[in-house]
């Protein structure tokens, strides 16, 4: 009973409640977010596999432990007992660093995320948050860039073309995508007019930001797929045309880390979607003083949030063909990049006038209607563009595209040359070998 | 006592967990790198030490690292760090949004406007293509 009426006595702010933690709890904090990760990850790839196979018409894994769950779990033991090798145009000293620099940022990714409200752990009143920080949606966004070194790095000290390829595809596609991810950040930002997850969440309580943001979401999960390296957006490790991208050169642990750091910043992306967008921990269409937002059961809200998300990611696998690199790097640029700066600066100005003039949102939203449709008309409107199609198969065979039966195979590859050259050779040889033969046969005769 | 509170929400001490964190990522990441070459085993050969290409005779590679690169990517980070910029000014106007109004709006659409005028002549000039 006491320590209920020291709670209702003593309201403290999240910050606070944080800072207060003693050491043990800080310690028990981190060691579960750690190994939050690895576990995850190793749960994922099973799931992953088995959904995959699923959508392919066969079982996956179902041999190692019950229904096959164990089976990444005895891929992750038996990864160290596999021989390192190392190839010897490697920088040995970036070679061995590049892993590191990759998995740490991963690892750490989960601090800043807002898993619960307000617990009791062991009679320490606490948040379900490692750090609170006013600025803790920098943070996530500065581990996602820094992975990306130790892929670049990876790539550069393997002393290797294609990994060389892989990790310069892979810097240039996450460095795209990030300005796109943040840029649908910062209208959530806006929204919410704080940098810190908790009071994203909790600015969420009126309504997620997925459908009052929507142009945002749907940015921000396509440029999550292109951080995070994932298929359809998978050319860095494009297995058909660079072997295995930036990891390539690598084996035993060395490999590991690269495949826990791309899984765990899968979970990453996916969580803090889930903060800015699915609003986090809370349960939908209650207040956040309902029982249901209470102590331990909004962590079971987040983590369902999180896995329709990483759900996503695997269903995205087993759907979508990979894209080309220029198509790829088209989106980022001349699409999503524009769109969201456009949309930054609308939301921008709705929320201004509305908070500035005496203008409802009804009004904005009829004005901004009647201005897109005008614009939608004008562009109708346009003339389309001729686009010159050199390369087009002209359409015989009864209206079905035939390729043409005429092709001409050029006369000056290397290897017809040298047929050509042996060709005549022969026939030059071929005159006076008949000759010969033929006095041979008469000498017979005679 | 409510100063004392708050020196401890607000100071340097907040990022304390962070650090511990870092240190036993670290000490993770490192440990499983250097576990490798330990219980793993060694068995030398001279073709396992080429590097891979897919079978046929490694092309010849500068002494340390990799070699050239194509020169667009050099475009892609320089409008990377264009934009990185320009988003690293945006987060503080989305904070103060509010507080700053419409004079912020106008502002900020200006600033909008400039990296546009960047982008397009980038994109006119054909460094958004990759062929």
């Amino acid at each position: 009973m006491i320590p209920f009426l020291a709670q209702a006595q003593d309201p403290m702010t999240r910050a606070e409640l944080i800072a207060d933690d003693p050491l043990w709890l800080i310690l028990l904090k981190a060691v579960v977010i750690l190994l939050l990760g690895p576990i995850l990850t190793i749960f994922l790839i099973v799931w992953e596999r088995k959904a995959v196979g699923r959508m392919q018409n066969r079982p996956g894994p179902n041999r190692v432990g019950p229904g096959g769950y164990l089976q990444s779990l005895a891929d992750a033991l038996k990864l160290p007992f596999k021989e390192q090798v190392i190839p010897e145009t490697a920088d040995r000293k970036v070679y061995f660093l590049a892993p590191v620099i990759a998995a740490v940022p991963a690892l750490i990714g989960l601090a800043a995320i807002p898993f619960g409200p307000e617990v009791t752990i062991f009679g320490e009143r606490t948040a379900l948050q490692l750090i609170e920080l006013p600025v803790s949606v920098l943070l996530v966004l500065a581990g996602a860039s820094i992975g990306v070194y130790g892929i670049v790095l990876a790539g550069w000290s393997s002393g290797s073309p294609y990994p060389l390829l892989g990790g310069l595809r892979s810097a240039a596609q996450v460095i795209s995508y990030e300005i796109a991810m943040g840029l649908a950040i910062v209208s959530v930002v806006l929204y919410a007019q704080s940098l810190a997850t908790s009071a994203i969440v909790d600015a969420q309580q009126s309504g997620w930001y997925f459908y009052l943001l929507f142009p945002s979401f749907l940015i921000y999960l396509i440029s999550m797929v292109g951080e995070t390296n994932r298929a359809p957006f998978d050319l860095p490790e494009a297995e058909s045309e660079l072997v295995g991208g930036f990891h390539t050169e690598y084996s035993s642990m060395k490999f590991a880390m690269f495949f826990l750091a791309e899984y765990v910043n899968m979970v990453i992306v996916s969580a803090f979607a889930t903060t800015l967008f699915l609003g986090g921990y809370l349960f939908p269409f209650v207040g956040a003083d309902s029982p249901l937002n209470q102590g331990w059961l909004p962590v079971l809200w987040f983590f369902a949030k999180m896995f329709v998300l990483l759900f996503g990611f695997i269903w995205l696998r087993g759907t979508l063909p990979r894209f080309r690199y220029d198509q790829f790097m088209k989106l980022g640029w001349k699409v999503l990049v524009p769109a969201a700066l456009v949309w930054v600066v609308m939301i921008a100005a709705i929320r201004a006038i509305r908070n500035d003039g005496n203008v409802s949102t009804g009004q904005i939203l009829v004005i901004g209607g009647i201005v897109i449709v005008v614009i939608v008309l004008l562009s109708l409107l346009l003339p389309e563009k001729k686009v010159p199609d050199e390369d087009s198969v002209p359409v015989t065979g009864g209206g079905y595209p035939v390729p043409p039966l005429n092709l001409k195979v050029p006369e000056t590859t290397p290897r017809r040359k040298a047929l050509q050259a042996k060709a005549k050779a022969a026939r030059k040889q071929e005159p006076a070998a008949l000759a010969s033969t033929k006095e041979g046969s008469n000498h017979g005769d005679v | 006592m409510v100063l004392a509170q708050e020196s401890a929400a607000t100071g340097i001490g907040i990022y304390l967990p962070l650090v511990l964190l870092f240190a036993l990522a670290l000490a993770f990441a490192v440990f499983s790198v250097l576990l490798g070459p330990l219980v793993g085993p060694q068995r030398y050969n001279k073709a396992k030490q080429a590097a891979y290409e897919c079978g046929i005779e490694p092309s010849p590679q500068p002494l340390v690292g990799a070699g050239r690169m194509p020169v667009a990517y050099y475009v892609t980070a320089m409008l990377f760090i264009l934009f990185d910029i320009e988003m690293v000014f945006l987060f503080p106007y989305a904070v103060s949004a509010d507080a700053l109004g419409l004079w912020g709006v106008g502002a900020v659409t200006l600033f909008i406007a400039t990296f546009f005028i960047a982008d397009f002549y980038v994109w006119r000039r054909g460094g958004l293509d990759w062929n």
